[in-house]
């Protein structure tokens, strides 16, 4: 088991208002899994997922990361486990533009304080693993846009991660390298890393082994199937 | 995170934002060099008066007619108008005492000379034979005044080069007469070149025994009394001695102000200790102003870079990381702009020193140190607030702000 949820909620205050953009999610996600996470739009689905990597607190509920109750976690201790645990990958890559993609892979390694010879070897990995072998010296601007997203999950994968969790992965990229994409992702799913897609695109869901729909901040359907790559 | 990476990943965000950099670099530096120059100066002006004391000679005590109220305003008393005059026969009483090694009276005022139609403004100073070991001068040619009787008004003379050269011509003076306002006198010695003091020239000076000058001048005081000791150690003794003797002379009554090498030189150095103080307040202003600047910019940077703090937070950057990243990089920029500050002022102290070699400003390994050090504490601490502001950035709403 990676990941508990216990009867979370997450209410945002507007004004005089609040919004429950979570409300009594339980969930539990053992190692390994692959889950997409679908819904329309603001019903939650991005919240979770940032509640799940550590970027937000739960109003209420708990949240055990591997067994640890992450709520008692001060911010430098989530911060470490953002670092070594979870790789994100995001909609719109938020690469730095003054960094080369290598620098950019660098970054999380960097951050841990792992040495600038080891971390050589492992960004160089990742670029390979992703193609980018001779794109190390590029900046973000001289790559086409399925470069950048695989130098963003190069980033993301750099650190050997247990979860990936990736917002809407493809929706700012063509069909072909959105599909590549998935096809990456779910590579390093195979290779042990659990992994959760929030997407809108229903073809791209319907390829997760597990199919969560959210409304309204509840979870109202959790459907496995059988892989159908 | 490994020092070096904080470093190379400022240096990086340094190097690719050119016109920002720029900017923090010409604040930082412009302070540093005006903090450079204005110290230089200041040292420049101390240098200058230190020397001029030192060619006074040193183991001075110098007496002047009057009493000025406080030890502060002793300056004044040689502006001041002369109260109970100093007579020749009072600076001979002072030449009693075990540690005195020479007295030397001096009158002075201005004459015209002439000879054979020749005619020139000139400074007169009556003294005697002790003032030529005293200021350490020497004779170019002849002889200085004679020992013996002070009381006595001979009426020789002994002038300075370009006195010589420009009432003689290529004859020589020895020997000749000339005439100082209405009295004849005989040139009897040449004074060689000597360094000028407080813009006294020896080579236009023309010197008389001090009696004659105080006929010529009609004056019954002497200007002023120097004194020499002959160790460092007694002139507190002499200074008391002095005081007491023309005290017991003038019938009880304190009229004289007796003025230690050590007092003047302690004075100007008070007011050029005031005035380095007064220069580094304005030059800290400065500094305050190029930190204020830095706080700005890097205000701004922060606010351009949210989506990169919202980024390294979601790679795992605890928000101490985050506060030591951009901490130094205005810690950076300050030291940078410092360096080129200290590079700007130290040539330019070096090309006025060359071409004005009186005002030598060199300033002291203090003030560049000082300088470097308050310009990166000003970066450090400008750089706090940015830095915190970066670090309490809530990740999810920057990585939003695209
Ligand atoms: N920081 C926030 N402040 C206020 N309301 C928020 C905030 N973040 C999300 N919400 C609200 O929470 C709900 C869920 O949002 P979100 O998780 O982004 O939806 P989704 O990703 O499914 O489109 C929405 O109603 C949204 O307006
Ligand atoms: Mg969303």
């Amino acid at each position: 088991m990676l990941i508990k949820l216990d009867r979370i909620q997450r209410i945002f205050q507007v004004g005089s208002e609040q919004v429950h953009a979570l409300q009594d999610i339980n969930l539990t996600i053992e190692k390994g899994e692959y889950l997409s996470l679908m819904g329309p739009s603001g019903s939650g689905k991005s919240t979770l997922l940032n509640l799940l990597g550590l970027l937000d607190r739960p109003t209420s509920g708990s949240y055990l990361f591997d067994v640890r109750d992450t709520t008692t976690l001060d911010d430098s201790e989530q911060a470490h486990i953002r670092n070594s645990r979870i790789g994100f990958v995001f909609q719109f890559f938020h690469l730095i533009q003054r960094l080369t993609a290598f620098e950019n892979v660098e970054l999380p390694l960097m951050l841990r304080g792992v040495p600038a010879s080891k971390r050589r070897q492992q960004v160089h990995a990742a670029l390979d693993g992703m193609g980018l072998t001779n794109r190390f010296d590029h900046r973000p601007d001289q790559l086409s846009g399925g470069q950048r997203q695989r130098v963003a999950i190069a980033r993301a994968t750099v650190t050997a991660p247990d979860l990936i969790l990736a917002d809407e992965p493809t929706g700012n990229l063509d069909r072909k390298s959105g599909n590549e994409m998935i096809e990456i992702l779910e590579q390093l799913n195979s290779e042990g890393m659990t992994l959760i897609v929030v997407t809108h695109d229903a073809a791209i869901g319907k390829r997760a082994k597990r199919q969560l729909k959210m409304v309204d901040g509840r979870i109202v359907e959790d459907i496995r199937t059988q892989a159908t790559t | 995170m490994k020092t070096r990476d904080i470093i190379r990943y400022s240096f990086i965000s340094i190097e690719r934002a050119r016109s920002r950099t720029a900017l923090m670099l010409l604040a930082v530096a412009i302070a540093v060099t005006s903090v450079i120059l204005l110290i230089g100066l200041g040292e420049a002006a101390r240098r200058y008066v230190t020397r001029e004391f030192a060619s006074l000679g040193t183991n001075l005590v110098f007496v002047l007619p009057g009493k000025s109220e406080t030890t502060g305003g002793a300056m004044s008393a040689s502006f001041g108008g002369t109260t109970r005059p100093i007579t020749i026969a009072d600076a001979q009483a002072l030449t009693r005492h075990p540690s005195v090694s020479r007295v030397a009276p001096m009158v002075i005022g201005a004459a015209s000379v002439n000879r054979a139609g020749l005619e020139r403004e000139s400074v007169v100073q009556g003294t005697t034979a002790e003032m030529l070991p005293l200021r350490e001068w020497q004779m170019y040619k002849g002889s200085f005044l004679p020992t013996g009787n002070w009381q006595h008004a001979s009426p020789v003379c002994v002038i300075g080069r370009k006195i010589e050269s420009e009432l003689f011509g290529p004859e020589s003076s020895v020997g000749q007469f000339l005439r100082i306002g209405e009295s004849r006198f005989r040139v009897i010695g040449v004074l060689d070149h000597a360094p000028s003091t407080f813009g006294m020239t020896v080579d236009e000076s023309i010197i008389v025994p001090v009696a004659s000058a105080m006929r010529l001048f009609n004056t019954d005081s002497i200007f002023r009394i120097m004194i020499e000791s002959n160790h460092p150690d007694s002139i507190p003794a002499i200074s008391t001695f002095v005081t007491n003797t023309l005290k017991a002379r003038h019938h009880g009554e304190d009229d004289a102000t007796v003025i230690t090498q050590d007092a003047v030189h302690e004075t100007f150095n008070t007011i050029f200790n005031a005035l380095t103080l007064t220069v580094a307040g304005i030059a800290a202003i400065s500094l305050a102003v190029a930190g204020v600047l830095i706080m700005n910019v890097m205000l701004v940077s922060v606010s351009q870079r949210t989506g990169e703090v919202g980024l390294l937070k979601a790679l795992g950057a605890s928000p101490a990381q985050i506060v030591w990243l951009f901490l130094t990089e205005s810690a950076m920029l300050s030291l940078f702009g410092a360096l080129i500050g200290v590079g700007v002022g130290l040539t330019a102290c070096w090309l006025v020193s060359t071409y004005y070699p009186i005002l030598d400003m060199f300033p002291p390994v203090w003030a560049v140190g000082a300088g470097v050090l308050v310009a990166f504490i000003t970066g450090l601490v400008f750089g706090i607030l940015p830095a915190r502001q970066a670090a309490a950035l809530d990740p999810i709403a920057s990585l939003a702000k695209h």
